[in-house]
């Protein structure tokens, strides 16, 4: 398990360094995305349009914060991840597009979004579910937000961030998943303490 | 505005902001003594930060998390105490304030339209639990609930044949299923009988108790020990990065059931597991029974 401390933009040799179960602390650029402007950032590339934002190398961050304006400048009050699995039927699209290098979230992702990781060099990093504060703090200063017309929780939120973590790598570029790995060990655990209680199948 | 009305208000937006900010004190040491006890590297990690981020929430007054919940009520409401039917008015009104002051994230959406109210309220919403007990004071419990452990909360109508071994392995497979979803190490609460809305409902009023209180009915404490470890030899850990500590403890409760049903259901609550309890006197006085208020 080693610590990494990266600055957005990440280059793909960087990014292919990382193993599950390194830790991993970014400096720079992360935007919020969550279903709705993963949907729209999909269909906008659809449709040739470019995005309010080049991604390319940044972090995308599964979160809908609370934000509040102290006179016209946006601040970041709480900002934990949300549950990545809703994000899975999008992000290897999203991956393909944007080249994003990190994806930040929680509770993991399935296949398609590991394979994407894989192809075009990304990870995915596990933020503590629900360390609203500790991300706040990473979180210098709210640069923009864009498409806010989703609302709050759906807007594309940019932050400018100082070694926001810590990320456990979960999945990384080549190919290892570890919510995956856990499955496959509950599974078997399973079996086991069924025996133990005395529980047939 | 009568006074009742406003000292329930005034309390509520107080436990609002206590639950959100602050969690309770059995909590906290749960999540300490899982740091340290934790064996996976991936676990202690997401552990630490769990810590970290709850000194940093109780130092800087923010909430805990971003998802401050769902916001539902427990009263117990003395049978004498004047002016009942305006309580739930000033819960609501206390809700919305709740949510402008403190702030919390606007969670209460129409499910035809999609739109958010903005201001956490809504048909239903919040919720209100009503127990009448005797006597003229007030006992108002809050429970913001994140949306992420309620996604795998679950009910199942068992097979009244299998019996408890049937019960055993449905609170196993709920927490397989959940995996990783609901922001472990979690609290469950499980319930069995009355009937599918009756077990959940007691199921999630488990998940109010503090930890490391045992169940004050010895077989349902044998039980709560035999489910919590064997729920954690499962592996799923910390966020579900793998470790022993997938839960923090088991609350059970039951009703009678049918003859030909046995109900059963699974509350999870997240690590972050906020709650907060005020009694209001006859009086007018206000004791906060679950945090320290100065």
């Amino acid at each position: 398990m080693a610590t990494y401390k990266f600055k957005t933009p990440i280059s793909e040799e960087d990014i292919r360094k990382l193993k599950t179960n390194d830790v991993l602390y970014i400096t720079g650029t992360i935007v919020t995305a969550r279903d709705q402007a993963h949907r729209r950032a999909l269909e906008w590339a659809k449709d040739g349009k470019k995005l309010p934002i080049d991604l390319k190398g940044l972090a995308v961050f599964h979160c809908g914060p609370i934000v509040k304006k102290e006179g016209d400048k946006w601040v970041a009050v709480a900002a934990g991840p949300t549950t990545s699995t809703r994000m899975d039927i999008f992000e290897d699209e999203f991956i393909k597009n944007f080249g994003v290098r990190v994806v930040i979230g929680k509770g993991g992702m399935g296949k398609r979004t590991t394979e994407a990781m894989k192809k075009y060099g990304a990870v995915y990093g596990a933020f503590t579910g629900g360390a609203a504060a500790l991300a706040a703090k990473a979180i210098k200063n709210v640069r923009a937000v864009e498409w806010y017309d989703l609302g709050m929780p759906e807007a594309l939120w940019i932050f400018e961030v100082e070694e926001f973590g810590p990320l456990s790598v979960a999945i990384d570029s080549h190919g290892n998943n570890i919510f995956d790995q856990v499955a496959k060990t509950a599974e078997e655990n399973r079996a086991k303490i069924y025996a133990k209680l005395g529980i047939g199948k | 505005m009568n006074s009742i009305e406003k000292t329930v208000e005034d309390t509520a937006i107080n436990l609002l902001r206590l639950a959100v900010i602050q969690l309770p004190e059995d909590v906290k040491k749960a999540l300490q003594h899982a740091y340290e006890t934790e064996t996976s590297e991936a676990g202690k990690t997401q552990l630490k930060a769990i810590l970290d981020n709850i000194k940093l929430a109780e130092q800087t007054g923010t909430p805990v998390c971003q998802d401050t919940g769902t916001i539902i009520y427990y009263v117990k409401a003395g049978a004498q105490t004047p002016n009942l039917d305006k309580i739930e008015n000033a819960l609501t009104n206390a809700t919305r304030k709740a949510t402008q002051q403190i702030p919390l994230r606007p969670n209460a959406v129409d499910p035809i339209v999609g739109k958010n109210t903005g201001d956490n309220t809504g048909p239903h919403i919040p919720y209100v639990h009503w127990e009448i007990t005797p006597g003229n004071e007030l006992e108002i419990t809050v429970l913001t609930k994140g949306g992420g452990s309620e996604n795998v909360c679950t009910v199942g109508m068992l097979v009244p044949g299998e019996g408890m071994n049937g019960l055993k392995k449905f609170v196993i497979d709920t927490v397989v299923k959940a995996g990783s979803q609901p922001c472990p190490p979690n609290i469950l609460g499980v319930a069995m009988g009355g009937g599918a809305d009756i077990a959940m409902k007691l199921a999630k009023k488990a998940l109010l108790r503090p930890l490391g209180q045992p169940n004050p009915n010895p077989e349902l404490a044998k039980l709560e020990k035999e489910l919590l470890e064997a729920v954690n030899q499962l592996g799923i850990g910390p966020m579900g990065l793998g470790g022993k500590w997938t839960i923090l403890g088991v609350h059970v409760d039951y009703a009678a059931r049918h003859p030909a049903s046995f109900p059963a259901a699974v509350a999870f609550n997240c690590w972050a597991a906020r709650r907060a309890t005020a009694r209001i006197r006859a009086d007018g006085s206000v004791e906060y029974l679950t945090h320290k208020v100065r």
